[in-house]
């Protein structure tokens, strides 16, 4: 019962808040910002009452709608989802604490945000291929109208694109599913079933292997997004809404990685394997290219943008690794991404907020007059650089270590993110935060208040906390993420390179 | 006892957090005592724990925290043996110094309790890489010194070199940091864990030479990085934009020695790579000798101490490149002393000349500083090698040793000995143009000796620097034999016995006295014009930074343009475009106004996805 509460808390939310009648639109904001942290608790509830070690899904809700096709409203949570489900329900309510810059239509704002949360959840907890994909297009919806209508100058462009790029994709993996949902209605003798766990004793042909990899791989690569279909995502995240960045980067890119590891790598095991070495090198270039082009950006937004077509890198190459160690840390990099570049997008939305640009050149100094947000800066972008201590570190070794056991070179040459990272981060901060205040405009910028510094400090410390110990969410991740190499194990000639082992006593 | 080891690290990363978020309001001099006082309690903690070590009864100990990164084996552990304890020691010891000194030297600066936390986050990194029991803990202390690093060289930010030359430090070393970091996936890789123990017990019988070879060539690139060896050295001269007792604390006695006790750690790993040390003592001399030149020719007494820093830790690098690991340590700590005590008399000098660093307008200063000049003369005569003051005998031994190696390893010793002539000559250089002579002070400087909180931090260190060579003298090998546990398993390169090494130890005073000799004879009298070829080169260290801007930074950063604008810009996107350009010009026909096909894409879109899940609600029960 916990996990449709869960899902339904936020549509709940959107529509008492558009019950808020005309004249009382005070109430619209604050209600808003209540109604974001229910679904955070019956998270942070699902999280307590998880059980440790138990790979396949739990808190299950199975009631099927259509006996002959198949469909059902079929809910569950296993390692890999649960830390997305929390991530997501976390960044809600800040993502609308960071909103009260927004005036115009702030009640069909929060009504788009609370949708898009319902939609996300649903992304991640569905265990029917069709509900799935349901969620997956309502996800759609709403950030299209945040990014078209709350977006900045040349929203237009940016919403087309992003709504173009994604339904071009959502176009092939609907295709699959049918194809794939007609395959498994074979085996129960029934038109068609989409649900993942009857999917999985399906046997399928490599060709079909093969195509149907494709078909879903295409939707999700969009999502990730994987280089060359990634350049929706700096003209989504720049001219979106800082909220709308903050759900973009902190959790819809979550849904590609997500969906390469539940779907193609759990149902198409032997695609999975033949194409390593591609999704790999993809995911590689994707490290090494989207933090050369961060370099150079003018604007900090899109420098952030290019950062996180990097650090999704990181992720590909981590589950494409076909190790524990790579599988855990792509999730774990997952994560600590949704909380840095979530935080990154908050912080570079405030100042926006203060001096309406985005462009480094128009700063320069403004450490003197905003030592605590340069602060927190500093913060954000040291844990984005990979720190040791707090979370990027955690992930991103354990994806350089895991691929290293089955791709030596290109773990190599992922690992050459560590100083690209400081490159364009330290430069970006050296020119808008450090030397004298060059710009006249800067100087009487004041400091974060009261309510900035709530939201951030949050972030903080979790991206400290989760640093220093990990170790909690990774043994939730693992169980789940061993049992899809098992399962590749199982059905292809692939086997884990030996290191695995270690891993038991490790954990012991 | 031991199990509260961890204490020497959350001391000072308390007092790291309680400054860093309430500096301002602790204040001046609140801070800085606290500060100190933290640092001087782990210095006192520490020198408990050593004691078993040192009367033998006690025995390298590992301390399990907690379990880090299951997936990867990797505990939070930390390992208290001899090197562990010499380092802690020296890093608290001369940290503590330096901390006492600071409180004095920063007064009235305006983030004074910032920077008082900055230096206790030091504190807390060096001493994690310090005492790592494993290589992924040490990579984590590794890279928050370089952190501390950044945040202390770039303390003063509104001035545009200070915080570029902060940047320029941390990327530099993360070059460096990449080797440390592939290093940990080939060790991964070969025993499938990253305790020191398990790996130093399984690499003589299952370790390939090559594979030895190559972790320890990338964990050298990380001591390239971190202890400033050619190529990578780059950084440290610029890092003298960190107020002085940064360069003193983190720019020379402690963090850039992080190269040197890392190599010393993972000896076992490199006696297993005669290639690799081949390299890295080749590598050492030639950063010796190079860093030498150039200290010769600055003008700005910090930039000498910076290449003399670079010069030193060649030596050191030398030391463990020819296997003579407790040597290499012992000159880590005597120079640990002499080297912090001249950048702090440096410090001393700077204040007393109202800011100035150019030698050439500083003169005459024994006169009015006293203490601040005596103090120096000794650290002087140390750094030269003037017997019987400690770094004759640290620079002594590994000179020999290097001697003692053999074959190719003589031409390094060769190397060694000219860069020691040098040596003493620009530490004379810089003596007489500070202290010596007329004085040349800006107008209106009223030079005067420092106070106190500066000076008694001043002569312990010269005690020190004077003193440190006892604990390792050829006649009685007492660091060799304290040490002795850490480097069990290790074949070490001694010094050469008997005649030999007399003889080498006589030829080394007599160098540093010829050197001495030629300063004094070039400066005492008058100040010779230092303009032009050799000086002008030195002076710029013959360009080498432009030469970087040139052949790395402009062609990546051009290459970083190409791809944002052509290649992203154009090409992928162009196509993008093109493909969307042709559904926009097809969607237009169909419904007249591109705007209204945004918003009938949007509904449809919508009203599709939201019938279906309606259709799914409605169609079944939800629960």
């Amino acid at each position: 019962m916990v996990l449709p509460t869960l899902i339904l808390l936020p549509l709940i939310g959107a529509v008492a808040v558009a019950l808020v009648p005309k004249n009382r639109s005070e109430l619209v904001f604050p209600l808003g910002l209540a109604v974001s942290i229910p679904p955070l608790v019956a998270a942070l509830w699902v999280a307590a009452n998880f059980t440790v070690g138990e790979a396949s899904f739990q808190f299950v809700t199975d009631h099927t709608l259509s006996e002959s096709l198949g469909i059902g409203w079929r809910l569950g949570i296993d390692g890999i989802s649960l830390w997305l489900v929390v991530l997501t329900a976390l960044l809600f309510p800040l993502a609308v604490a960071a909103s009260t810059a927004i005036t115009d239509r702030t009640k069909s704002y929060l009504v788009a945000m609370l949708i898009l949360e319902t939609g996300l959840l649903g992304v991640f907890l569905a265990l029917d291929l069709l509900l799935f994909f349901a969620f997956f297009e309502i996800v759609l919806v709403p950030m299209y109208l945040l990014i078209g209508i709350w977006g900045s100058e040349n929203r237009g462009y940016a919403s087309l694109k992003f709504v173009l790029f994604t339904g071009a994709g959502s176009v092939f993996l609907l295709g699959g599913i049918i194809v794939l949902g007609l395959f498994t209605g074979d085996l129960v003798d029934r038109l068609s079933s989409f649900d993942i766990r009857v999917m999985l004793d399906v046997e399928l042909s490599s060709t079909a292997q093969l195509w149907l990899f494709l078909a879903f791989g295409i939707a999700f690569a969009i999502k990730v997004p994987i280089v060359p279909f990634h350049t929706w995502l700096p003209d989504a995240h720049t001219e979106a809404p800082t909220a709308a960045s903050v759900i973009l980067a902190g959790v819809l890119l979550k849904m590609g990685g997500y969906g390469f590891l539940r779907f193609n790598m759990t149902l198409f095991p032997e695609a999975t394997v033949d194409l390593v070495w591609v999704l790999a090198v993809l995911g590689v270039i994707g490290i090494v290219y989207g933090a050369v082009v961060a370099i150079v950006q003018p604007d900090i937004k899109r420098l952030v943008a290019y950062s996180s077509v990097s650090h999704m890198g990181f992720v590909l190459l981590g589950l494409f690794a076909l190790t524990s160690q790579g599988l855990t840390g792509g999730v774990f990099v997952m994560i600590s991404h949704g909380l840095v570049t979530g935080a990154l997008f908050l912080l570079v939305g405030m100042l926006y907020d203060r001096r309406h640009t985005r462009l480094i050149d128009d700063y320069g100094g403004i450490a003197t007059v905003m030592p605590i947000y340069a602060g927190f800066f500093l913060y954000m972008a040291f844990a984005s650089i990979g720190l040791p201590g707090l979370s990027g570190f955690v992930g991103e070794l354990a994806v350089l270590v895991g691929s290293y056991l089955t791709l030596p070179v290109l773990a190599i040459i992922a690992a050459s993110g560590v100083i690209l990272a400081a490159v364009y981060l330290l430069w970006a901060y050296e020119r808008v935060f450090t030397g004298p205040i060059t710009n006249s405009a800067n100087e009487g910028l004041h400091d974060l208040g009261l309510r900035e510094i709530a939201i951030i400090v949050p972030l903080i410390l979790i991206v400290l906390a989760i640093g220093i110990y990990p170790k909690p969410i990774l043994d939730r991740i693992q169980p789940s993420v061993d049992l899809i190499l098992e399962r590749i194990e199982a059905t292809t000639s692939y086997e884990v390179p030996e290191h695995g082992a270690t891993v038991d006593e490790g954990a012991g | 006892m031991i199990d509260y080891l961890w204490v020497l690290i959350v001391l000072p990363l308390l007092g790291a957090a309680a400054l860093i978020v309430f500096g301002k309001r602790i204040g001046d001099p609140w801070s800085g005592r606290l500060a100190s006082a933290l640092v001087g309690t782990a210095f006192l903690i520490a020198a408990g724990f050593t004691v078993p070590l040192v009367t033998g009864n006690g025995h390298p100990e590992t301390v399990e925290l907690f379990s880090w990164i299951p997936v990867l084996g990797v505990e939070v552990s930390l390992l208290w043996d001899p090197l562990a304890a010499l380092m802690t020691l020296i890093v608290t010891g001369v940290g503590f110094l330096i901390h006492v000194y600071a409180v004095g030297y920063m007064h009235g600066d305006e983030r004074f309790g910032r920077f008082f936390g900055y230096m206790n986050l030091f504190i807390a990194s060096m001493l994690t890489l310090v005492l790592a029991s494993n290589f992924v803990v040490m990579f984590v202390g590794w890279e928050l010194v370089g952190l501390s690093s950044y945040l202390l060289i770039s303390f003063w930010f509104v001035r545009p070199a200070a915080s570029a030359a902060g940047k320029k430090a941390f990327i530099v070393n993360r070059i460096g940091d990449w080797g440390f970091l592939v290093a940990l996936l080939l060790i991964f890789a070969a025993f499938g864990t990253f305790e020191f123990a398990a790996v130093f017990a399984e690499a003589p019988t299952g370790l390939t030479t090559g594979m030895a070879t190559a972790i320890t060539l990338l964990l050298f690139l990380g001591a390239v990085g971190k202890s400033a060896q050619i190529p990578l050295y780059v950084w440290l001269p610029d890092a003298m934009e960190g107020p002085t007792p940064v360069s003193a604390l983190i720019h020379a006695a402690t963090m850039v020695t992080a190269g040197i006790y890392m190599i010393a750690r993972t000896a076992v790993l490199f006696g297993l790579a005669p290639a690799t040390l081949t390299v890295v003592a080749t590598v050492g001399a030639a950063t010796a000798l190079f860093a030498a030149t150039l200290a010769m020719g600055q003008r700005d007494i910090k930039r000498v101490l910076a290449y003399s820093t670079i010069s030193q830790l060649g030596y050191m690098v030398m030391a463990v490149g020819v296997t003579a690991f407790t040597a290499g340590m012992f000159h880590l700590m005597t120079h640990a002393f002499f080297k912090a005590l001249l950048f702090l008399g440096a410090g001393a000098v700077i204040h007393a000349v109202a800011g100035e660093q150019d030698m050439s307008r500083m003169g005459g200063l024994r006169k009015v500083m006293p203490i601040t000049f005596w103090t120096m003369v000794v650290a002087w005569l140390a750094i030269a090698g003037v017997a019987p003051l400690s770094g004759f005998w640290s620079k002594d031994e590994i000179l020999a040793a290097a001697f003692a190696h053999g074959g190719y390893f003589v031409f390094l010793w060769a190397i060694g000995v000219v860069a020691a002539l040098l040596t003493a000559f620009y530490m004379t250089r810089l003596m007489i143009l500070t202290f010596g002579g007329e004085e040349r002070w800006p107008d209106g400087v009223e030079a005067s000796e420092a106070p106190p909180i500066l000076t008694v931090p001043l002569v312990i260190l010269a005690v020190l620097s004077a003193t440190a060579g006892i604990f390792n003298t050829p006649f009685r090998l007492g660091l060799e034999h304290f040490l002795e546990p850490s480097f069990e398993g290790v074949t070490q390169q001694l010094p050469p016995a008997g005649a030999t090494v007399v003889a080498l130890a006589a030829l080394a005073l007599v160098v540093a006295l010829v050197g001495i000799f030629w300063g004094w004879a070039r400066y005492s009298r008058r100040l010779p014009v230092e303009e032009g070829g050799f000086w002008g080169a030195a002076v710029e260290g013959y360009r080498v930074d432009d030469w970087y801007g040139r052949l790395v930074v402009a062609p990546g950063k051009a290459m970083a343009t190409w791809a944002a604008e052509i290649l992203d810009g154009r090409i992928i996107d162009g196509v993008v475009n093109g493909v969307g350009g042709g559904v926009k010009s097809f969607g237009n026909s169909l419904s007249g106004t591109q705007s209204g096909l945004v918003r009938w894409y949007g509904a449809v879109m919508a009203a599709g996805t939201l019938g279906l899940l309606l259709w799914l609600l409605l169609s079944g029960g939800l629960f």
